[in-house]
C-alpha cells in the first residue's frame, strides 16, 4: 500500500515536472535571439511581408496567448506543426524516437559489457600490471569526449579499415519490410539477419562512441564496489570453503556489488540519450538528436518544444523507473 | 596476452565476421551514384516555408522539379519548361510559351494550366510563399493554348529572373489538388530529371532517373544523396569510397584529397562581406574608408582559405549582370592611416567599434574577422569581436540593430543587381543595414526601369557610389570545393547548386 502511495506521489511530481519543463521551454525559446520568420525572409522582403509571415505562423500573438493555444493543442494531443518540415510535430518526434532509443540501448549494452568486463578483470587481477592498465584506459576513456571518440572511430573503422558505415541508419538501397521504426528489433523478430547486420554495421560506431565514456564509469564503480565487497566476511568465508577466485567474484561478490552500478546505469542512460544529439549529428544518424540540431538552427519553435518535452518525458520516466526498482529491491525503502 | 595460434585464429574469425556484416560497398564501376551532401532537406515543397528560400538546398529541388526557366551553369537563362517569355509592348502583361511533350513523374501530361496555377498559387498570400511580394506583382493568370498570360499589377523588370531563382518552380496542379500539401510532402512529383524513389528525412533521398525527361535522360540511373552535415564525416565518406561525390569540405582536406580524387573548385554566387551600420563612428566617412583600405583581401584568401576565393570590391561578382571591373578599392594601409589621422585617430588613439561575426557558419569566418581586426589595429582601428549565431544576425539585421560592423555572406544565384546591391543596400529593405538617403535616391528609379541597359548601368553607378564612400566592405567571392571519385565528372554550377543531372560518367 505504501509502495502504491509512493508510486502515485512520484507520478504526480513527474507530471508537475513535465508541466514546469513545458512552461520553461516555451518561454525560453521565445526569448533567445533569432526568430523563424527572420530565418525565412528572402532578400527584398518588406515590412508587410514580415507581418504576413508572422501572422501566418501565429507569432503575431502575445507569448501568453501563444502558450495557451499551444497548451490547449497539446492537451488534445496536437503538439503543433513543424515550421520547416510542415509535418505534425508529434508524428515527427515519435517517428525518430525509436532510432534514438535503439542507439542508446545498444550503447548501454556495449558500455555495460565493456565496463563489466574491465571491472571483473581488474578485480580478478588486482595488484597486477593488468589492473594498472585497466585504470589507465578507464582514465583515457573518461577524459576524451564522446564526439572525439566518434571521430577516432570514423578514421579508424570508416576510412583506414573500412568495416563499418560512416553515416546513416541503414543502406538506402535496401527494401525495408518494417511496420515500425524499431528497425533493429523488428529485423530480429522477422528473422531478417541481412537487414540486422546492415543496421548494426551502421549503428556500431555511434553506439561505441557513446558507450566508451560510460563503460569507463561503469568499470570504475563496479571495480570499486567489488573491491569493497571482496573484504567482507561472507566472501572470506566463501574462500575458506575452498571456492576458487572466479567463483567467489562472480557468485559471491558480484550480486551484492552490482546494485549501486545498476542504479548508476539507470541514471546514466538519461545522460546517454542526451549525448546522442552530437553523436547522431556526427554520424548523420536519423534520430531525435539530429533532428533537434536542425530544429534549433532553423528556430523551428514547435519542433524544439516537442523534442524537449519528449526528452523530458524519457528522463522522468527512466528516473521514475530507477526509483521504483530501487524501492522494490531495497527492503528498507520498500517498508519505509 | 600471449598471441598463440588459438588466439590468432579467434582474432581472425572475429575480423572476418565483422567484415562480413559490416563492409560497406566500395564502388568499382559506379552503378549507383552516391553523393554526400552537406545539408538536410527539411521539406519537399520548393515554393513555401523556410526551405524554399534556403539557397543550400536548391540543388536537391532542381534534381526533382523544373524551374519555369532553366538556369545554365554560368547563371545565364535558357529555355526550360518555358521556351519563350516576355512582356507586351506597354508592359501591362507578361506572356510565356509552355514546352510541349513534357510529362510529370506520374506519367500525366504537363500543361500550361500547371504553369498558370503554380504562378497564381504563390501569388496568393494565403499560400505562405516567402517570395509572394514578387509573385504578387502578376495577377489574372490565364491560359491561351500553350501560352500563359498574366496581367502586370506592378512592373518588376526582374520577374523572369525570379523564374529561375528561389521558389521559381512549377508544381503539378492536378496531383497537388488531389493529394494536398501533406500528400505531396509524402510523395512529391515534378518534371525534373530525377524522380524521388525513397526519402528518409535527415538521412537520405534515393532518386531514379526520369527516362522521359525533356532534356534527355541523366547519365546515372540511380542517385543516392546522403545528408552528411558534418564536414569531417563527408571527408571520411569520400575518402573511404562510401560516397562518389561530396562538397563543402575544408580547403586543407580538399588540397590533400585532390591528389587521389578529382577536385573541382570554382567560384560560386556567394560572397563574404562586412555590413557597415550608419551608427556611432561609422557615420564618419574617413573611418569607413580607412577600414576598407586597411584590409588585404588577397593575403587573407591566400593564408586562410588556401587561395580559394576571389577578392571583390563591390557586391557584384564577375558573373553578375552589373559587375564593373573598373571599380576598385585596393589595399592601401598608408591611405588608411592618413584618413584616420584626418579624423583625429592614430595607433595610439585608435577609433573603437564592435564587429559581429559568426563562427563556423562559413569557412574561416571568425578567423577572417580576427585577421581583419589585426590589420585594422596596425592603422589605428581597435575593433572588439562579438560572436553570434546566424539566427541572431538575421534578427538584428531585420531590426536594424547590428553593430557598426558585421560580417555576413550574401548569395545571389540569379546574378541580378537588385538581389545583391539592391536588397543589401536599399535602406527601407529589412535586409539593408546602411540607411543613407543618397543611396535610396539612386536606387529608387531602378526598381521599375524598363530599359535593361539603362537599368544595369544605373546599378553600376550605385555600386561605384557605394565603393567610393565605403558604405559596405565587400571581401571575397567564395569558391566551392567539390571532390569526386574517378569515374564521375562533375560540372559545377555557379549558383552553388550541386546537380546530379550535371554529373557524367568519365
Amino acid at each position: 500500500m505504501q509502495l502504491l502511495q509512493s508510486v502515485l506521489t512520484r507520478l504526480f511530481t513527474t507530471l508537475i515536472t513535465l508541466i514546469g519543463v513545458a512552461v520553461i521551454v516555451f518561454f525560453v525559446i521565445r526569448v533567445v535571439p533569432g526568430t523563424p520568420i527572420a530565418m525565412m525572409l528572402p532578400p527584398g522582403a518588406t515590412e508587410d511581408d514580415v507581418a504576413r509571415l508572422t501572422a501566418l505562423y501565429g507569432l503575431d500573438k502575445s507569448i501568453p496567448q501563444q502558450f495557451l493555444i499551444w497548451l490547449s493543442g497539446t492537451l488534445h494531443g496536437d503538439f503543433g506543426t513543424s515550421i520547416t518540415t510542415r509535418q505534425p510535430v508529434l508524428a515527427l518526434v515519435l517517428s525518430r524516437l525509436p532510432a534514438t532509443l535503439e542507439l542508446s540501448i545498444m550503447a548501454l549494452v556495449i558500455a555495460t559489457a565493456i565496463g563489466g568486463f574491465m571491472a571483473l578483470t581488474g578485480t580478478r587481477l588486482r595488484g597486477t600490471k593488468t589492473e594498472a592498465a585497466i585504470d589507465i584506459s578507464n582514465g583515457m576513456a573518461l577524459s576524451v569526449p564522446d564526439f572525439l571518440w566518434g571521430l577516432i572511430l570514423i578514421l579508424g573503422f570508416g576510412v583506414l579499415i573500412p568495416i563499418f558505415h560512416i553515416s546513416g541508419r541503414i543502406s538506402p538501397s535496401l527494401d525495408l519490410p518494417f511496420t515500425s521504426n524499431f528497425y533493429l528489433f523488428e529485423s530480429v523478430l522477422r528473422l531478417r539477419f541481412d537487414l540486422w547486420a546492415d543496421i548494426v554495421a551502421h549503428m556500431f560506431m555511434p553506439a561505441l562512441a557513446l558507450a566508451i565514456p560510460l563503460a569507463a564509469i561503469i568499470g570504475q564503480l563496479l571495480k570499486q564496489s567489488l573491491k569493497e565487497t571482496m573484504h567482507l566476511d561472507y566472501v572470506t568465508l566463501a574462500r575458506t570453503k575452498g571456492y576458487g577466485e572466479n567463483h567467489v567474484i562472480l557468485h559471491e561478490a558480484l550480486p551484492n556489488a552490482i546494485l549501486p552500478t545498476l542504479t548508476l546505469v539507470g541514471v546514466q542512460f538519461t545522460f546517454l540519450i542526451g549525448g546522442t544529439v552530437i553523436i547522431e549529428r556526427l554520424f548523420s544518424y536519423e534520430g531525435l538528436g539530429n533532428m533537434a540540431i536542425d530544429a534549433v538552427i532553423n528556430r523551428d519553435l514547435p519542433l524544439i518544444q516537442g523534442i524537449v518535452i519528449l526528452f523530458a518525458v524519457i528522463f522522468t520516466a527512466v528516473n521514475l523507473l530507477v526509483d521504483l526498482c530501487y524501492a522494490a529491491l531495497n527492503p528498507r525503502l520498500r517498508h519505509a | 596476452m600471449k598471441l598463440n595460434r588459438r588466439a590468432l585464429l579467434q582474432l581472425s574469425a572475429a575480423g572476418v565476421s565483422l567484415a562480413a556484416f559490416g563492409l560497406p560497398a566500395r564502388a568499382q564501376a559506379i552503378d549507383e551514384l552516391v553523393i554526400a551532401y552537406n545539408v538536410n532537406l527539411p521539406a519537399w515543397d520548393p515554393t513555401t516555408g523556410p526551405s524554399a528560400v534556403n539557397p543550400t538546398i536548391q540543388g536537391l529541388y532542381q534534381a526533382v522539379f523544373d524551374q519555369y526557366i532553366l538556369q545554365q551553369p554560368d547563371l545565364k537563362p535558357a529555355p526550360g519548361l518555358l521556351t519563350e517569355w516576355g512582356w507586351n509592348d506597354d508592359r501591362t502583361q507578361v506572356w510565356m510559351t509552355v514546352r510541349e511533350g513534357v510529362t510529370w513523374h506520374d506519367g500525366s501530361p504537363f500543361t500550361a494550366e500547371d504553369v498558370a496555377w503554380s504562378l497564381a498559387r504563390v501569388a496568393d498570400p494565403a499560400t505562405g510563399s516567402p517570395i509572394q511580394f514578387v509573385w504578387g506583382t502578376l495577377q489574372n493568370h490565364r491560359v491561351e493554348g500553350n501560352k500563359v498570360i498574366a496581367d502586370v499589377k506592378q512592373f518588376d523588370p526582374t520577374i523572369f529572373k525570379w523564374m529561375y531563382f528561389l521558389t521559381g518552380y512549377v508544381l503539378p496542379k492536378a496531383y497537388f489538388e488531389k493529394v494536398g500539401a501533406e500528400g505531396f510532402e509524402a510523395a512529391p512529383i515534378g518534371t525534373g530529371p530525377y524522380m524521388v524513389e525513397k526519402f528518409e528525412r535527415n538521412a537520405f533521398v534515393r532518386l531514379k532517373a526520369n527516362a522521359n525527361y525533356w532534356g534527355g535522360k541523366p547519365d546515372f540511373d540511380t542517385v543516392t544523396i546522403k545528408f552528411v552535415t558534418d564536414a569531417a564525416a563527408r571527408v571520411a565518406e569520400i575518402e573511404s569510397g562510401n560516397a562518389h561525390v561530396t562538397l563543402e569540405i575544408p580547403y586543407e582536406e580538399y588540397d590533400r584529397l585532390k591528389a587521389t580524387l578529382t577536385g573541382t573548385a570554382a567560384p560560386v554566387s556567394d560572397i563574404g562581406m562586412i555590413f557597415l551600420n550608419d551608427i556611432e563612428v561609422m557615420t564618419d566617412p574617413n573611418v569607413r574608408k580607412a577600414a576598407a583600405y586597411a584590409i588585404d583581401k588577397q593575403t587573407i584568401i591566400d593564408r586562410l582559405l588556401s587561395g580559394y576565393g576571389v577578392p571583390i570590391d563591390t557586391l557584384e561578382t564577375p558573373q553578375y549582370d552589373a559587375y564593373d571591373a573598373g571599380i576598385k578599392v585596393g589595399y592601401n594601409p598608408e591611405k588608411a592611416v592618413e584618413l584616420l589621422a584626418a579624423s583625429g585617430y592614430s595607433v595610439d588613439n585608435p577609433v573603437k567599434f564592435k564587429i559581429q561575426t559568426t563562427k563556423g557558419f562559413k569557412p574561416k569566418d571568425y578567423e577572417m574577422v580576427q585577421a581583419i581586426v589585426g590589420l585594422w589595429r596596425k592603422v589605428g582601428i581597435e575593433a572588439e569581436i562579438e560572436v553570434y549565431e546566424i539566427a541572431k544576425h538575421y534578427e538584428l539585421r531585420a531590426a536594424d540593430q547590428l553593430a557598426p560592423a558585421a560580417f555576413y555572406n550574401w548569395g545571389n544565384s540569379v546574378g541580378d543587381p537588385t538581389t545583391s546591391t539592391g536588397f543589401a543596400m536599399y535602406g527601407p529593405s529589412p535586409h539593408s543595414v546602411w540607411d543613407g538617403q543618397d543611396v535610396i535616391d539612386m536606387i529608387n528609379p531602378l526598381w521599375g526601369e524598363p530599359d535593361e541597359a539603362k537599368r544595369i548601368d544605373g546599378w553600376k553607378k550605385v555600386d561605384a557610389h557605394i565603393a567610393e564612400n565605403a558604405l559596405v566592405i565587400p571581401l571575397l567571392q567564395y569558391v566551392q570545393p567539390i571532390l569526386s571519385a574517378p569515374g564521375v565528372v562533375v560540372t559545377p554550377h555557379a549558383s552553388g547548386a550541386l546537380l546530379p543531372q550535371l554529373m557524367k560518367r568519365a
